[in-house]
C-alpha cells in the first residue's frame, strides 16, 4: 500500500462535517456531462426540426429524395451484413476460448484484446495497403497464379465489410465470452449421457442456452456498425456512402445542418432504442465491462 | 469442463486460432512498409532502410503532432479519471434507483456515435471559440473517457466490502482519510485501468477531433488520417509500427495490473 500524504487538519475537518451522500462526488461528471454533452445533443434535435425553417421539412425529405433513401438502404445493408459475420465468427473464437485450457485461453485472450487495441486508423491503413489494385492480396494471388486480373476489393462493399468485420469481432467475442461461462457444463455432461451426439448437444442445448449472448453480441456490433466512420469512410473511398459520412460531409462541405440533424436523430433513435432491447438480454455493465475471462 | 472433446471442437480451436491470427496479423503490415527504402507507399523488394522512422522523428509536424496528441490525451486521461474515480465512488454509495438512471445517462458518451457527438462538440464549440483549442480537445476528451474509468472503477467497487468503509468511519477516520486511505488503495487496478483505457480513447480518438481541429491543433491521429487520404508517404507507415508498438505495451502494462489484482485477491 503506497504511502498517503497527509491531509491538512482544517481539510479533514470541512470533510468530516460534509454530508456522507455520494451526489457530492457525483456531481462534477454530472455538471460537465450535462453542459458539454447532454445539452448539445438536445440541441441537434432541435435543430432537426428548426434548420432551414420550422416544421418536419427534413423528416419529409427522406421519403422524397433517393439519394437519401439509397444512403440508409446501404448503410443498413452493410451494418446487417457486417453483424452476421462478426458475431459468426465471434462465435467460434469464443466457444474455442470457453473450451481452451487456461494457459492457451489467456493467449487467445491476449491476441483478441491487442486486436481490440489496436488504433482503428492503423488497421485502416493496414487494409489500405493489403487491399489495393497492387496490394499484398492481390499480388500474393497473381504471383501463385490464381488471378489474372487484380480483384476490386476496395472503393466498394466487400472492401468496407473486410474493414468491418476485422474491427467488430472483439466486440462480438466479449459479450459471447460472459454468456458461455455461465454455462453449467453439467448441463452439456446430461446432454451427452442421455445418449445425444455432440453435434446434437451443441445445436439443441449450447446454442439455445448462449442466445442471449448472441443477442447482445449482434445488437453491440450492429449499434456499433451504424455509426462508424473511419473505416467506410477510407476502404469505401467515396463509393459506398453509409449515414455517418454523409452527415459530416453536410456539415463540412455542403453545410446543411437540418439534413444532418435529422439523420443524426434517427441514428441516435436508433442506437437507443436497441440499447433498450439490449437490456433486456443482459445487464449491459457485463458488456461493455467484460473484459475479463 | 467438457467430458471430451468431439472431432468439431478440434477443428473449431484450428479455426479460432486462424480467426484470432487474422484479427491481429493484418496491422503487421505496416512493418515492411515502413522499411522500404523508395519515397512512396511500397513492399520493400531487396534492401531495408530506416529513413521514414527517421524522418518520423526528425519532422516537426510528425514531432508536434506526437507531443499534442499526449499532451491532450494525458490531460484529458487524468480528467476522466478524477471525475470518473469519485463519480463511481459516489454511484457506489448512493446505490440506489436514482443513481443507476444517473449511471446510464453518464455512460451515453460511450455509446452514442462519435459522428454524433462530433456534431454536439461542434455546434456548442463555435459560438465558444473552442474549435481548433487545446481546450475544446481536451474537455470533449475528458466526457468521451470518463465512462470508461466509470465502468473500471465500478467493477473494482463490487468486490470492495463496505463495512471496511464503515469500520474505517467508526475508528474516527473522516470521509475524506477514508476515501484516500481505504477506499482508493483497494480499487486501485480499478483505477488504473481506466487511466489507461482514458488515454487510449484519447490518444486514438480521430472522428471529434476531424471536427474540433483545423491548423493550429494537429493530433497524431489527424496527421494519420491526412497521410491515409493521400495514400502516398511511408511515414503514415512508421507512425503506425510506432502506434503498434505503443498499443502494445499499453497492453502489458493493463496485462500486469490485472494480474497483480488478480495474486492479491486471492
Amino acid at each position: 500500500m503506497a504511502h498517503t500524504p497527509a491531509i491538512p487538519l482544517q481539510a479533514r475537518n470541512m470533510w468530516r462535517y460534509l454530508p456522507r451522500g455520494g451526489w457530492l462526488l457525483v456531481a462534477p461528471l454530472m455538471v460537465l456531462v450535462l453542459g458539454l454533452f447532454l445539452g448539445p445533443l438536445t440541441n441537434i434535435m432541435v435543430i432537426s426540426v428548426t434548420d432551414p425553417k420550422p416544421g418536419l421539412g427534413n423528416y419529409a425529405a427522406l421519403f422524397q429524395s433517393d439519394a437519401l433513401g439509397g444512403i440508409l438502404w446501404t448503410t443498413l445493408r452493410v451494418c446487417v451484413l457486417t453483424t452476421a459475420i462478426s458475431v459468426t465468427l465471434g462465435y467460434c473464437i469464443a466457444h474455442a476460448m470457453i473450451h481452451a485450457l487456461a494457459r492457451e485461453r489467456n493467449w487467445m485472450l491476449s491476441l483478441l484484446l491487442v486486436s481490440f487495441w489496436i488504433s482503428v486508423l492503423v488497421r485502416t491503413f493496414s487494409w489500405l495497403m493489403l487491399l489495393g489494385r497492387n496490394g499484398l492480396v492481390n499480388n500474393g494471388l497473381e504471383a501463385i497464379g490464381l488471378i489474372t486480373q487484380p480483384i476490386e476489393f476496395m472503393r466498394n462493399e466487400l472492401g468496407v465489410l473486410i474493414g468491418m468485420v476485422h474491427y467488430m469481432v472483439p466486440y462480438a467475442v466479449l459479450p459471447l465470452l460472459a454468456s458461455m461461462q455461465t454455462i453449467d457444463a453439467r448441463v452439456l455432461a446430461a446432454s451427452r449421457n442421455l445418449g445425444a451426439s455432440p453435434a446434437q448437444t451443441f445445436w439443441r442445448v449450447y446454442l439455445p442456452l448462449t442466445r442471449p449472448g448472441l443477442v447482445a453480441a449482434a445488437l453491440l456490433v450492429f449499434i456499433l456498425s451504424l455509426g462508424f466512420y473511419v473505416t467506410p469512410a477510407i476502404l469505401g473511398g467515396g463509393k459506398v456512402l453509409m449515414v455517418a459520412e454523409y452527415i459530416s460531409v453536410q456539415i463540412l462541405v455542403t453545410l446543411r445542418w437540418g439534413t444532418a440533424a435529422m439523420l443524426a436523430v434517427l441514428m441516435l433513435g436508433g442506437v437507443l432504442g436497441l440499447l433498450f432491447v439490449m437490456s433486456r438480454f443482459m445487464k449491459l455493465s457485463t458488456v461493455f465491462g467484460g473484459t475479463k475471462p | 469442463m467438457m467430458q471430451k472433446s468431439g472431432l468439431g471442437q478440434k477443428i473449431n480451436r484450428v479455426w479460432a486460432i486462424f480467426l484470432l491470427v487474422f484479427l491481429v496479423a493484418p496491422a503487421l503490415v505496416a512493418l515492411p512498409v515502413s522499411l522500404t527504402p523508395k519515397r512512396f507507399l511500397s513492399m520493400p523488394t531487396d534492401t531495408l532502410s530506416l529513413r521514414h522512422f527517421e524522418k518520423l522523428f526528425t519532422s516537426p509536424e510528425w514531432i508536434s503532432s506526437f507531443v499534442q496528441s499526449a499532451t491532450i490525451a494525458l490531460t484529458s486521461a487524468a480528467f476522466a479519471t478524477i471525475l470518473g474515480t469519485l463519480c463511481a465512488i459516489g454511484l457506489w454509495r448512493i446505490s440506489s434507483r436514482a443513481g443507476e438512471v444517473v449511471r446510464a445517462f453518464l455512460l451515453l458518451p460511450l455509446v452514442i456515435p462519435p459522428i454524433i457527438s462530433a456534431m454536439a462538440f461542434y455546434r456548442l464549440f463555435v459560438p465558444l471559440g473552442l474549435i481548433d483549442s487545446y481546450l475544446g480537445l481536451m474537455l470533449a476528451h475528458t466526457v468521451l473517457a470518463a465512462p470508461l474509468v466509470l465502468i473500471t472503477v465500478s467493477a473494482s467497487l463490487a468486490g470492495f466490502d463496505p463495512r471496511l468503509e464503515q469500520a474505517s468511519r467508526n475508528l474516527g477516520a473522516s470521509s475524506m482519510t477514508t476515501l484516500l486511505r481505504v477506499i482508493l488503495p483497494s480499487i486501485r487496478p480499478g483505477v488504473l485501468a481506466g487511466a489507461v483505457f482514458a488515454f487510449i480513447a484519447s490518444w486514438d480518438e480521430i472522428v471529434v477531433t476531424l471536427f474540433l481541429s483545423k491548423f493550429n491543433v494537429y493530433t497524431l491521429p489527424r496527421r494519420m488520417w491526412n497521410g491515409i487520404r493521400e495514400n502516398t508517404d511511408p511515414t503514415v507507415a512508421a507512425a503506425a509500427v510506432v502506434l503498434i508498438g505503443i498499443t502494445i505495451i499499453a497492453f502489458l502494462i493493463w496485462a500486469l495490473v490485472q494480474r497483480r489484482a488478480r495474486t492479491q485477491n486471492s
